[in-house]
């Protein structure tokens, strides 16, 4: 651990300490409850702690002691802060997960890269000319990017995002030391994570932007989160028409998989596009500023593959449609982090 | 309306009414007068990052109700309110007034709840307050936030940094305020004043009139706004007066608290389960004579009459896990001589005072939910519950000071919350809410959440009256 670890868990336990001598949060969110269990904490409980909070600020606004009283106490900087130490903490690869310490630069860079290769990796394996031809018809999009290169490559990053995160997430339950967790604990908890419960402040809403109270934040990650799931939706029910089915791409407008897409896509869109604006207007005292490059590089990526996917498909009929694909398909190579 | 009023403004507008101070009494009438169709200033000394006052650091209020109502469980009816009342102040309260507040506090949560303020159940570690007392979510910062949020948009002016330095009273009349705004001097014209300004607890000068000396030590847990400007200048202009001034609401705190704004975390609660000594290492008072929450309020005063103000609290590791963690770390040590050293006491009378108290305890079975009984026996003073050895490392110390909530020095009010003369005439046109009233009917000792029942009610009152009489 070097130094800097260490000064954000000490301040992380300095302001637990104080809330759970005060406690006046305790009805916002997951955080205060499990924190009262505790007289004092352990590593492993303030990470836990940490990976608990949903960062919406309620805390911030209603604290007695936030700057500039001189407690000082900012719990969603200081949690945001550690949370960002486990990920790369418990990241797999170890490598890649030390890279999270810029990640911001480092996403947009490989991002960046990759698109590029695929781009090149298409001219490579296709006939000369097929990036600004238009391609119709059954199998046109293959003949843009074969389909061995496309499913191979996406079996691939799939495959490597499953086991870095189940290992992340192995190492991450190790440390916690859960060894009593109930099924219903862990149902609840998923129930909460999909409703984002937390988010809600207690039935309020949370401080998007500064003291006022909104469920803005909540729409909008909803929309996100529902539309890459619809997006991922999407694209099995594609491989199986394709792979087993043995009906291949492109699918008409009221197909499953179009359906699925374009809804995906556009929650996708609305929803990154709103969080991006959210960051723009909002308080910045309550944030971990050395944050923010992740946070909105992470945003402008899924926003690319959404719109680039919306566009491919909107466009399939015309000449862009090969270059939009493999822009579409660049950013879904690239390493996202957790 | 502009947005933000320069100070060379204020002096060209007459307001139907302003409200001097920006706690809960405050904000109520304000909202409560703005609501009613008034043009309504409120002028708050502290900058915005500090407003609220003493508000901002409450967590419930008291509320009676006849059936379960949103956060409030079973029933607290008016009678058993009442009681709660006149035995904390030991019949220094007027029963009429108290009676009019406690009724009215019965509609405050709804109130409240329309005008942004969210509850919740109790807080952990006050469970026995779940039936009386309604919770706010996120304290009261939040409280106060959602009232400035709402007073806002009602298109109350809100002026920060501006403090109220006079009233100038003239036949029964306030005539005008004279105040202090981001630093520069305004007179201020209103029809209607409503002062709710707090108490004068930060006033070191003044506390020292009646405490002397021993007011240097004193820590005051809320706001360092609240001097008492107001109050002192209009008791100083034949308003007539509630209260003593020596009489506080005071416990005893961590003594490493900041001097000002501590606010909830500094409280120990550590002393039903400790000796407490003073700065000669000796015991001056029986430290489980009932259970906390009656206890909580005098023990500021026992330390404050203390050489130096000064007091530790003793515990070994069996008293650890009994009480509310406090944000200070124990000073701990492996025995009671380095805890001594320590804590700069004598070794050789603490170990004699531990050991003296360690000889008179007689065994029982301990029980620290309840007064269990355990006691010393043969020893000045006695401890009469929750006596245990002190025996088992580490040791933990923790020094204790008093620290001052609120005073209870205030204007005589009606029913109708207007200010009274000594010659028992109203001021036409001044109304007072909170603190600054509070002692018509809290005369001495204190009741959980009822100093935001108190603003809330008056300051609704205080507000509609200003409202109307303003807009005649
Ligand atoms: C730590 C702590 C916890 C508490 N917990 C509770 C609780 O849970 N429940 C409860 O009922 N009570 C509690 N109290 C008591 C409660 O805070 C008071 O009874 C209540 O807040 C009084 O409200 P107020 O509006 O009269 O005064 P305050 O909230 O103190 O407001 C006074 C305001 O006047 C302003 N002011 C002062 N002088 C001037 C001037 N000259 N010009 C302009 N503005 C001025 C101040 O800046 C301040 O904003 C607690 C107090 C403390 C310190
Ligand atoms: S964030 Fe502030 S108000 Fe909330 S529990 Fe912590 S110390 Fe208390
Ligand atoms: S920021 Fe929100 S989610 Fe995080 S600890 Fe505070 S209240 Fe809980």
């Amino acid at each position: 651990m070097h130094e800097t670890d260490a000064a954000i868990l000490t301040e992380a336990n300095r302001v637990m300490e104080i809330c759970n001598a005060c406690r006046y949060c305790e009805g916002y969110c997951a955080v205060f409850p499990a924190m009262t269990l505790h007289r004092s904490f352990a590593e492993a409980d303030l990470n836990h702690l940490a990976n608990l909070c949903h960062n919406c600020k309620a805390c911030y606004y209603a604290c007695q002691y936030a700057p500039p009283h001189p407690f000082g106490v900012n719990v969603p900087q200081a949690f945001a802060l550690l949370r960002d130490e486990t990920y790369r903490r418990y990241a797999w690869p170890a490598p890649l997960a030390r890279l999270f310490e810029r990640n911001g630069t480092v996403v947009s860079l490989v991002t960046a890269l990759v698109v590029t290769a695929v781009l090149l990796l298409t001219a490579g394996l296709t006939a000369p000319g097929t990036l600004v031809h238009a391609a119709v018809g059954a199998r046109a999009f293959y003949r843009v990017i074969p389909w061995a290169v496309m499913a191979g490559v996406a079996t691939l990053a799939l495959g490597y995002a499953v086991l870095a995160m189940t290992i992340g997430a192995v190492r991450y339950w190790r440390q916690c030391g859960s060894a009593q967790v109930t099924t219903a604990a862990i149902l609840r908890g998923v129930h909460d994570a999909f409703t984002l419960r937390n988010l809600g402040g207690g039935g309020q809403g949370c401080n998007d932007k500064d003291e006022s109270f909104s469920t803005t934040r909540r729409l909008l990650h909803h929309a996100m989160a529902y539309g890459f799931l619809a997006c991922f939706a999407a694209t099995c029910t594609a491989a199986f028409a394709a792979d087993i089915l043995g009906w291949p791409a492109p699918y008409p407008w009221f197909s499953l998989p179009v359906i699925l897409g374009t809804l995906g896509g556009l929650g996708l869109l609305v929803g990154t596009s709103g969080l991006f604006g959210l960051k723009l207007v909002t308080d910045p005292t309550p944030l971990a500023r050395r944050l923010l490059g992740g946070d909105i590089a992470l945003l402008v990526l899924l926003w690319l593959t959404a719109a680039s996917g919306m566009l491919a498909l909107g466009w399939r009929q015309t000449s862009a449609m090969p270059l939009l694909l493999a822009i579409h398909l660049g950013p879904q190579e690239s390493p996202h982090f957790p | 309306m502009p947005d933000d009023l320069q100070p060379g403004v204020l002096d060209q507008i007459t307001w139907d009414v302003a409200v001097v101070g920006g706690g809960n009494a405050a904000l109520c009438a304000a909202i409560t007068a703005r609501e009613a169709g008034a043009h309504v200033v409120l002028l708050e000394a502290s900058p915005r990052s500090f407003r609220g006052g003493n508000s901002r650091h409450t967590r419930n209020l008291r509320a009676m109700h006849d059936r379960p109502d949103g956060v409030l469980v079973e029933a607290y009816g008016e009678d058993e309110y009442w009681d709660d009342l006149l035995r904390v102040t030991g019949g220094q309260t007027d029963e009429h007034m108290a009676r009019m507040t406690i009724r009215a506090s019965a509609g405050a949560p709804a109130w409240m709840a329309a005008r942004g303020v969210a509850f919740q159940p109790s807080l952990s570690g006050t469970l026995s307050l779940g039936r009386t007392n309604a919770f706010f979510l996120g304290g009261g910062k939040a409280l106060v936030n959602a009232y400035f949020a709402t007073a806002e948009r009602l298109g109350v002016q809100i002026l920060y940094d501006t403090e109220v330095t006079a009233v100038a009273l003239n036949a029964g009349l306030v005539r005008e305020l004279t105040l202090v705004s981001r630093g520069f001097p305004v007179t201020l014209r209103a029809r209607a004043v409503v002062v709710a300004s707090g108490g004068f607890q930060a006033n070191t000068s003044w506390m020292r009139e009646s405490w002397g000396e021993a007011a240097d030590n004193f820590i005051i847990r809320g706001t360092p706004f609240a001097k008492g400007t107001v109050l002192r200048d209009l008791l100083a202009q034949d308003v007539a007066q509630v209260g003593d001034p020596t009489q506080c609401h005071a416990v005893a705190i961590d003594a490493r608290a900041p001097k000002y704004d501590g606010g909830i975390v500094t409280r120990l609660d550590c002393v039903p389960f400790s000796i407490v000594v003073d700065c000669h290492g000796q015991r001056f008072y029986d430290e489980g004579e009932d259970v906390w929450p009656k206890r909580y309020a005098i023990w500021g005063r026992l330390v404050a009459q203390r050489p130096d103000q000064i007091a530790y609290a003793i515990i070994d590791a069996k008293a650890d896990p009994l009480f509310m963690p406090s944000v200070f770390p124990a000073i701990r040590a492996g025995t009671i001589r380095e805890l001594a050293e320590k804590l700069g006491l004598d070794p050789a009378t603490l170990e004699a005072t531990v050991a003296g108290f360690n000889a008179a305890v007689v065994p029982g079975s301990f029980d620290g939910a309840r007064l269990d009984g355990c006691q010393t026996e043969g020893l000045e003073p006695p401890k009469t519950h929750w006596a245990r050895t002190i025996d088992t490392p580490p040791f933990s110390g923790y020094p204790l000071r008093p620290g001052i909530t609120f005073t209870y020095l205030g204007v005589k009010v009606s029913e109708q919350a207007q200010v009274l003369m000594n010659d028992g005439r109203p001021v036409a046109n001044l109304w007072a809410s909170g603190e600054i009233m509070a002692g018509n009917i809290l005369g001495r000792g204190y009741l959980a959440g009822f100093g935001m029942t108190i603003g809330t009610v008056f300051g609704r009152i205080a507000g509609e009256q200003a409202a109307r009489y303003a807009r005649n």
